[in-house]
């Protein structure tokens, strides 16, 4: 047993059956692979820009050029890499974490999937025709209304962020759905792990803000395709209203990048400090707060447009005030690791490195949370160091530390410690490298998106030092990359319970079957498997049984480890059917809006045919779909 | 084994809460809506009185020409089709109450239990309240104000058009019910896809209040 990898059962059947599967667990491995992928085609769009800055005067890239790779590196770490690298643990760990069998609507999962990798494909493409999106990640109007920004740049954003949207949308009325009605009994809201709870919150910010910016691009597009006024200023408009209506969206969208990162590191720090998590409830309360205060602070985005005192004032003082959950939970992370007896598996020292260098981000942050200071650093290189410190520093570190965790968990096998010790030393080194400098070229004043500059102004050295970094720091993910890829041949055989840890996910086989549990456990405290194990450890955390009711109505059984010998049919749990139908969906939902752009090449009647033929296959296929049985 | 098989499909039928999933999907879907309408509506109110030409909502005006533009907004002819609107939602919960009463009595073979009719109905009123908006729209077009005329033409068609477009796929969704029970009849255990249907039909028509009030009443 412990010399072979069991073998997961959605290995045996080859291509299609990814195409076509429906499983959170092999979605999430997609998410995992393609966000992967994303992440180092924006690493190396951040490779060209910074060796275009690394000396004055370089002319490596044209400055047209050169607006494409700035925005595209930040649209793409947001949307394509950060955001699916969460959902990749979104998809494998939600039903694990609750005692579930799947999602609450697992061909809609597979169906977020395949929008989110034709979106990202249809935005990610024109970089290679020199179309690609040039307004920056935020994409202000009316800098981006047809008049200023002609061509198809910037179609190719709205369309792809509305895209994505989608994706995103679909997939958190999945998972709040999921997270709601599909725990197992005794689960209740205040057992659930960490991780859950973080990723609980950030789908109420997905569905609470992607519609925010679903409507500013649907202005945009309104403007661009069929000639609105909206951030027309000759007829009036406000050239706020996109800054109010993107930044509504874009701050909670922070949090949605960071949340998940902290709900990986509140599991990795108690397994690995062999303690429960110091002040579970106050981190629970912080995070809710965190996304509560989220929607509260756009503006401090927008100090420089001159929104007056009050304005100023208030936004001030809520950004300052977000400061403190977010400063709770670190503390609560280092009272969870005081007096444990810590193991610094690569998992662990990536945990530990998030406390840090979030930390620095945080604190740059409350900086500019003042406005007489944020005069100074708005659209700096200051800010640009202070958003990677919470960004890299917070959520890849995380993510990276949640990959090195949940690898064994995943395939079955650990990643290689020493390569994985090697990693995380080049990237820490690196990233403060890369990263620290910005602040003294942005307190020297050096301004973000300019394509190049002139000597002698006191960044020389400072942008050489940042772009070395930058160099080690695509060094250190290719012994990532290595570690990744060589792990999944012969990396160390990994049990079910991969690292003593003390959550329900790590009751099951590892990989687990596609069933999951075998039989649906009933919980009765925060740590089920260390009640099992490690009663020591729990003996401070409240239990209790849920009722026999819902015992008897759920069939559960008390939490114990797994096997995982039998498949499905043998045990006769109805498993869903595989479909292409969200694929084709997907693709027809793309297609409708890729062939809007034709309208921008005098196309009408291409224009028109693509975007009504989609339309009706997207609409027959979903009657499809809904009419077809599930399982 | 076949007991077992039993025994296991029981499982897919318990959830935490009690409900269905999807009772809890609709829920979560209209939270967001509510966020989609609220950024079209603040942003017609933070434009209303920043057109710099007319035509306007609730003034007539006059162009450097000397033509006079009436007052757009129609406020007798919206009116009633608020009226319809308002309607196709009692009947709606007629409809549902006819699905899930199937066979009791008061409703076997009543009128009240004629769930057909009553689907029918709130498609109807839907549809009628569709053909007010195509007239509104052409009117007003013909009035002067399209959605490239000023802030108020694109923010206001832009809105009431989201509203429209709601309004269409509540009408497909509820003739999709209305072919189901043709075919093969809905019983009480299909009273969940009404539910979930009228729920999406109720937010929509709550929608239309907001826009009618703060659109059409509030000068």
């Amino acid at each position: 047993m412990a010399t072979t990898a069991a073998t997961p059962s959605y290995e045996q059947t080859g291509i299609w059956s990814w195409i076509t599967t429906v499983d959170h667990k092999r979605i999430g491995a997609l998410y995992l692979y393609t966000a992967l992928f994303f992440f180092m085609f924006g690493g190396l769009e951040a490779g060209v820009i910074r060796w275009q800055l690394a000396q004055p005067n370089q002319h490596i890239v044209s400055a047209e050029l050169y607006n494409q790779l700035f925005t595209m590196h930040g649209t793409t770490m947001i949307f394509l890499a950060v955001m699916p690298l969460s959902a990749a643990f979104f998809n494998f760990l939600i039903p694990l974490q609750i005692g579930a069998r799947d999602v609450a609507f697992p061909r809609l999962n597979a169906f977020s999937y395949w929008v989110y990798v034709l979106g990202g494909t249809f935005m990610t493409l024109p970089i290679f025709f020199n179309t690609a999106p040039n307004g920056g990640w935020f994409g202000y109007a009316p800098l981006t209304t047809l008049p200023f920004s002609s061509g198809l740049n910037i179609d190719f954003w709205v369309m792809g962020l509305q895209i994505l949207g989608i994706s995103s949308l679909a997939a958190a009325f999945n998972f709040i759905t999921t997270i709601i009605n599909m725990r197992a009994p005794g689960m209740t809201l205040m057992r659930m792990p960490v991780f859950t709870w973080m990723s609980f919150v950030v789908q109420f910010l997905l569905v609470l803000a992607f519609p925010v910016i679903t409507i500013a691009l649907v202005f945009l597009l309104f403007d661009r395709f069929f000639g609105t006024n909206f951030y027309e200023i000759a007829a009036g408009a406000d050239p706020l209203l996109w800054q109010h209506l993107f930044w509504v969206f874009g701050h909670p969208e922070v949090y949605i990048l960071i949340l998940p990162a902290f709900g990986l590191v509140s599991e990795i720090l108690p397994t690995f400090s062999r303690k429960p998590l110091f002040g579970y409830n106050v981190v629970v309360y912080s995070g809710i707060m965190i996304g509560f205060l989220g929607f509260g602070v756009w503006a401090h985005h927008m100090f420089a447009v001159g929104m007056g005192a009050t304005a100023d004032t208030i936004f001030a003082l809520t950004t300052m005030l977000i400061g403190i959950p977010t400063g709770v939970k670190i503390f609560n992370w280092i009272a969870t690791m005081w007096g444990g007896q810590i193991r610094f598996t690569a998992a662990m020292k990536f945990a530990i490195g998030l406390i840090a260098l979030f930390t620095i981000g945080g604190i740059s942050g409350v900086m500019h949370s003042s406005p007489p200071a944020d005069l100074q650093q708005t659209d700096t290189y200051f800010v640009v160091a202070h958003f990677h410190y919470v960004l890299f520093g917070g959520s890849i570190m995380g993510i990276f530390g949640g990959i090195y965790f949940y690898y064994p968990k995943i395939t079955g096998r650990y990643m290689s410690e020493v390569l994985g010790t090697w990693h995380f030393w080049c990237t820490f080194i690196a990233m403060n490298l890369t990263f620290f400098p910005m602040h003294f070229s942005g307190m020297l004043g050096m301004p973000r998106r300019i394509y190049t500059y002139d000597a002698g102004q006191g960044w020389d050295t400072f942008n050489l030092i940042s772009s070395i970094g930058t160099g080690l720091l695509i060094l250190s993910t290719l012994i990532f990359v290595v570690n990744f890829l060589k792990s999944r041949k012969s990396g160390e055989v990994a049990p079910g319970d991969a690292w003593g840890a003390g959550t329900l996910e790590w009751t099951i086989p590892s990989p687990p079957p596609d069933y999951n549990f075998a039989e649906i456990p009933f919980v009765t405290s925060r740590y089920p498997l260390w009640d099992l194990k490690h009663p020591e450890r729990t003996s401070g955390i409240a239990h209790s049984a849920p009722d026999v009711m819902t015992i008897t109505d759920a069939h559960a059984t008390p939490v114990h480890e797994e096997m995982g010998h039998k498949t499905a049919a043998e045990l006769g749990i109805p498993m869903p059917f595989n479909t292409v139908k969200p694929l084709i969906a997907a693709a027809a939902l793309v297609a409708m809006f890729g062939g809007l752009l034709f309208m921008h090449t005098n196309q009408f009647a291409v224009a028109m045919t693509i975007t009504i033929g989609s339309a009706s296959l997207f609409v027959g296929t979903l009657y499809a779909w809904l009419t077809s049985p599930l399982e | 084994m076949a007991s077992a098989v039993a025994e296991v499909h029981e499982h897919t039928h318990y959830t935490t809460t009690g409900l269905d999933n999807r009772k809890v999907a609709i829920w979560a879907f209209i939270g967001s809506e509510c966020m989609l309408f609220m950024s079209l509506i603040s942003t017609y109110l933070i434009y209303k009185g920043k057109s710099i030409v007319g035509p306007f909502p609730h003034e007539a005006w006059t162009d450097p020409s000397g033509h006079v533009f009436k007052p757009i907004l129609n406020i007798p002819v919206t009116s009633q089709s608020t009226f319809v609107l308002l309607m196709s939602s009692l009947v709606m919960v007629l409809a549902l109450a006819a699905v899930e009463n199937r066979g009791k009595p008061g409703y076997q073979g009543t009128l009240l239990g004629n769930s057909k009719l009553w689907l029918a109905a709130t498609a109807a009123l839907g549809a009628t309240f569709l053909g007010y908006q195509a007239y509104e729209f052409t009117s007003f077009v013909h009035e002067g104000l399209t959605i490239h005329t000023n802030l108020f033409g694109s923010s206001f068609f832009t809105l009431t058009g989201f509203h429209g477009a709601h309004v269409t796929a509540g009408v497909l969704w509820l003739l999709t019910l209305l072919s189901i029970d043709i075919k093969r009849g809905l019983t009480p255990k299909d009273a969940l896809l009404v539910d979930i249907c009228a729920l999406y039909w109720h937010f929509v028509d709550v929608v239309w209040i907001a826009i009618f009030t703060l659109v059409y009443l509030i000068k």
